[in-house]
This record gives structure tokens, sequence and C-alpha cells, in this order.
């Protein structure tokens, strides 16, 4: 690793270490602004009695459920789209006005049409990402310079050839930005329909720990939120270097 | 190779072109900002829709799509597939009809090495010059052993050394090979130096087809005579040959004018290589072709004046001058001036 890589740790350190001292100056009750140390404390207890490793599982095997189904499905439908005029046609504006919607503000509607269960969570990942990935993918496509197609097709490519050598390579940049977008998106939505409708996860842990004024489990809650957002977020990067290193 | 004819081709951009490209011909494609080049170009190729027809060496094309019609095809932008190195740039047409991996390794190294480029192989084109680039892509097109190749300006945003250099190599590649070539371009000097023959297309229309020196000395209309650049054609005799310039009386003034082994009974100039003077002090030496005549009228464009200059002998030449030029020098109608006829500026005819 090069030096600059480590040049986050100063500036985050000295966020905990200021933390720190202004919770132990007393200037807070220590309920309500706990030291970075208890938080710490409390994370190695949660973890050992197994209450954090459980919820952050089940909202881990959700989110990766519903992102990997939202992906695939934004994905397939996005190169139709992309590559098919009457598709686009036909669907556009039909997910043009879907689209907008946040995908939370379907919670309500799906807790009436499939009930409190596993399905909900997953359901709401899959909507947050599938609209981006949508609409990255087909307009990745569709942003392929002409040339590029009409120069494949002369040189002997299929239609089926030119998708697969040429116009998917290319939206590969367009397609990995959907997915970084969605990925920390779908952490969020994640947290906020545990915390609304699902009785398990870091969301309803969240709500749990607010009644019960553990503050030092809130904050837990939102730094494993941070640190899943971010690993998604650097995972896909890694991944898109390897993939797109023409860029 | 094949002899390409179009008959009553029509569709959005053409109206009812005929057109004929001889087995084994340069044909030069000319032609102003959208009059159609680049669309006839695609539809030989295949990939846009027209009414009327296309035949191959008097077979028809139509219902033959691209990928079958043996074809090489370069466009102006995008030439390189940007995610593939130079080496699988030039080898996706054997990857796609899947010729085995060897063979086409083969293939893909002998391109580079006839190029003379094997030290790009495995460069991405963003690291490639605009020349490296053409080149890969005309290997690129070569690669899989196309009969017709299609050039759509591949060499208007290079440099003009690079310009005149690739031209020389892709006239002589095409020589060698044979193949019934067409290319576009704006650029009179381009198909002055690599066609067999030209045609001029203009709103989509086919105004002339000949050589361009044909075309130079007789225009069909006043379009072609537009486009080619309103040349300056003067009736002579050339009696004497000095080397490789000829000497030729034309109404009373000697002008010498390059030979080419061909009698001349007719010169085209182009008014863009007339330099005018008002003192003769300023016309470059040697003092050859150079003549005496007075302004009879200027006409502006935007950047450019064009200056009628009667000579003694009362012939009337156009010479074409910047603007600023002209303001320079004082030049205005009723005043004596010298001109002097560019050696380059010269076409010459029987």
């Amino acid at each position: 690793m090069k030096p600059r890589d480590w040049a986050w740790i100063a500036p985050i350190s000295l966020l905990l270490a200021t933390w720190e001292a202004v919770a132990r100056t007393g200037a807070f009750p220590p309920y309500l602004f706990p030291p970075f140390s208890r938080v710490l404390v409390t994370a190695y207890l949660l973890t050992a009695n197994g209450v954090l490793i459980g919820n952050f599982a089940s909202s881990l095997a959700r989110v990766l459920v519903g992102f990997a189904l939202g992906s695939l499905a934004g994905l397939g439908m996005g190169i139709l789209m992309g590559y098919n005029d009457a598709v686009n046609k036909a669907f556009h504006p039909i997910f043009s006005i879907l689209m907008p919607i946040p995908a939370v503000g379907w919670l309500p509607l799906l807790i009436l049409w499939i009930g409190i269960g596993e399905a909900l969570p997953i359901t709401i990942v899959f909507l947050c990402s599938f609209f981006p990935l949508l609409y990255n993918t087909s307009t990745g496509i569709r942003e392929v310079h002409r040339d590029c197609i009409d120069v494949a097709r002369t040189l002997g490519a299929s239609k089926r050839e030119v998708l697969k050598t040429v116009l998917l390579p290319l939206a590969l940049p367009s397609i990995f930005t959907g997915l970084r977008l969605e990925a920390g998106m779908a952490w969020r939505v994640i947290i906020a329909a545990e915390m609304v409708a699902i009785p398990s996860g870091i969301g309803a842990l969240l709500v749990a720990s607010e009644s019960l004024l553990r503050v030092d489990v809130i904050m837990l809650c939102l730094m494993v939120l941070s640190v899943m957002c971010l690993i998604f977020e650097k995972a896909l990067l890694f991944l898109e270097r390897r993939c797109v290193r023409w860029k | 190779m094949p002899r390409i004819e179009l008959k009553n081709v029509s569709n959005f951009v053409l109206r009812n072109v005929n057109l004929d490209v001889r087995d084994g011909e340069l044909f030069v494609l000319l032609g102003p900002t959208g009059s159609g080049k680049t669309t006839l170009l695609k539809v030989i190729a295949g990939l846009v829709e027209y009414e009327g027809s296309v035949l191959f060496d008097g077979k028809p094309m139509e219902g033959v799509p691209p990928e079958l019609r043996r074809i090489g095809y370069l466009p102006q932008d995008q030439v390189l597939f940007p995610h593939m190195d130079v080496a699988s740039n030039i080898g996706y047409s054997l990857r796609v009809k899947g010729r085995p991996k060897t063979l086409a390794e083969k293939r893909v190294d002998e391109l580079l090495g006839m190029m003379g480029m094997m030290h790009l192989k495995h460069r991405y084109p963003k690291n490639l010059s605009g020349g490296e680039k053409q080149r890969v892509a005309l290997a690129r097109a070569l690669a899989s052993d196309p009969v017709v190749l299609l050039l759509d300006e591949p060499l208007s945003n290079l440099d003009p050394i690079t310009q005149q250099y690739l031209r020389l190599e892709l006239r002589q590649i095409q020589r060698k090979l044979g193949i019934t070539c067409v290319f576009v371009s704006h650029d009179l000097e381009e198909a002055e130096s690599m066609s067999d023959r030209v045609g001029v297309l203009f709103g989509g229309e086919i105004q002339q087809v000949s050589t361009l020196s044909e075309m130079t000395f007789s225009p069909k209309n006043k379009t072609v005579s537009d486009f080619i650049g309103a040349l300056n054609i003067l009736n002579c005799r050339c009696d004497r040959v000095l080397g490789g310039l000829a000497e030729c009386d034309c109404d009373g003034k000697t002008i010498l004018v390059p030979f080419e082994g061909k009698p001349v009974r007719k010169i085209a100039i182009d008014p863009k290589e007339i330099v005018i003077a008002t003192e003769e002090s300023d016309i470059p030496l040697p003092r050859v072709n150079v003549f005496k005549g007075e302004i009879v009228s200027i006409a502006e464009t935007s950047s450019m004046s064009r200056v009628e200059v009667r000579l003694e002998n009362g012939v009337l030449l156009t010479s074409v001058v910047a603007k600023e030029t002209c303001r320079s020098q004082g030049l205005a109608e009723g005043k004596g001036v010298f001109i002097k006829l560019k050696l380059k500026g010269m076409r010459t005819s029987d």
C-alpha cells in the first residue's frame, strides 16, 4: 500500500479521540453521549453474546439476496431496453413513473401485499437495486457510439456478438456506477425497513436500543452500517478497476 | 474483387443514386458536410435502410446482413474499440468468425508486421496517436480479407504530415491487395492524390462521376464547379517542353505549367494559388508566370475576397485572398496589380 492509502487514519483517529475527550469531560450525561471506549466495550459484549452477530447476519443476508436479485433483474431489463428500441419504447414510460418513488415508500403497500416476513425487506432491497441498475445499464448501452456497433457488424459480428463483445463491455463503467450507488442505498433501506416492520436485523436493534436508552448500542449500529456501506462500495470499486482496465 | 453497383438507391438522405464502382478501383466520393456521403457508405455496408438495389458483381445484396458482405469499414470517429488492446482490435473479426486461435494470432502478427506496428501490440487505444489508431483500424479492417473497403474520411482528424504519409500507405495497400475501395472525403487534394475516379454527391444526389481532371475541366453543372472551386480555365498551345515543365502560349502570354508527358491544351488554375500584389517587388522571385493586370471586381465572403483581374491580353483571372490581405494591400477596383501563378495550383488537360 502507498502512504496515501493510509491518509484516512489520521483524521479518523482525531475524530475518535475528540469524541472520547468530549464525552469524558462530563458535559453530557454518559447515557446520552457515551465515550468511544464504551462503544468498543459494548461491541465486544454484543459480539460475545451473539446479539450483534445475529442481527448483522440477518441484515447482511437480506441485503445480499435483495441486491443480487435486484441487480440481476435490473441488468437483464436494462440490456433489453438498451438494445431493443421497441422494448425501450414500451417500458421506459412505465419505469420513468416508478423509478422516482423512494424504495421505503413502497413499505406500507408491501406490508399489505406480502405481509411482514423475510420477503418484505428482500423485496424492498430488490426495488432499491433494480431501478438504478436498469437505468444505468440501458443508458450505458444506448450511449455506445453508433460507429462502434457498425464497425463490429461489418467485421462479421452478429447482433448477439455485438452485444456480448462491444455493448456490454463498453457499458460496464455505467453499470458499475449503478452498482456502487445502489449498494450503499441497499443498506440504508434495509435499516429503514427493519426499523419499521421487521423484528430482527441491525435496524430492529436500533429501534430496541432507542427504547432502552442504549445510545452506545445505537452508535455501534450506526458504525456497523457505515463500515458496511464503505466495504460494499470499495469492493465494487476494486471489481470495477479489474474489469474496466481500459478506461 | 467485386464491382459495386447502386441502382436507384433512395432513403432518408439519398435520392435516386445510381453509381458504378469498378472492380479494384479506389473511388473517392466527394461532397460537402451533410450531402449523404456517410449514408451512401452505410447503404453499401448494409447498415441503413434503403430502397433500390446494391449489387456486388451483379449479385443483389438486399437481405445480406453486414457481417456477411465481406466489408472493411473505417468510420471517421471511434475507429477502435476502446476496451480492447491493439492485438484484440485487429483480431476481432477472426474471433467473432470463430477462426482457430493460433491462426488468428498468426494473422494479427502478420498484419502488425506489415504495418510496422509490432511494438504497439498490447497497447490500448487511449495510448495511441491519431495516426497509429487509423493504421490499427486499417489493419483490423484488412484482417478478415474483405473484398470491399469503405473508408469514411479516415484521415480528416490527423495532422497534414501524417495525412500525407497515410494516404500513400493506404493507396499502396489498396493497389497491392486490389480491393475495391470507396473513400469518402471533402478534400480535393486528398481526392487528387488517391483516386482512380471521383464522384460528387450533393443534396443526396450524385452530380458527376469522372476522373478529377475531367471534373476540373468539364464540370457537369454549377454545383460541381462551385464545389471544386470554380477554377480559372485557360485554353493554350504548348510547344516546348523544358524537363518537367511545358511552355504554353495562352492568348499571347507565356505560362510555364507542370508537364506530365501528355499534350496540354487547357490549364486549370486554382484561384487560391494566385499571388496578387500592387508592387512587382512584392511578388516572390523568380519572375516567372508573373503578369500585369487591373482589378475588375472584388467580391467578399465572410473571410475571403475574390479578386477578378483582367490581364493585358484581356484574359480574366480570379484570385482568392484573405480579406485582411486584400485590405492591407489596398486592393480596389480599377487598381493596377501584378499576379503570380503558382505551379502548385495548376492542372492540365488535353
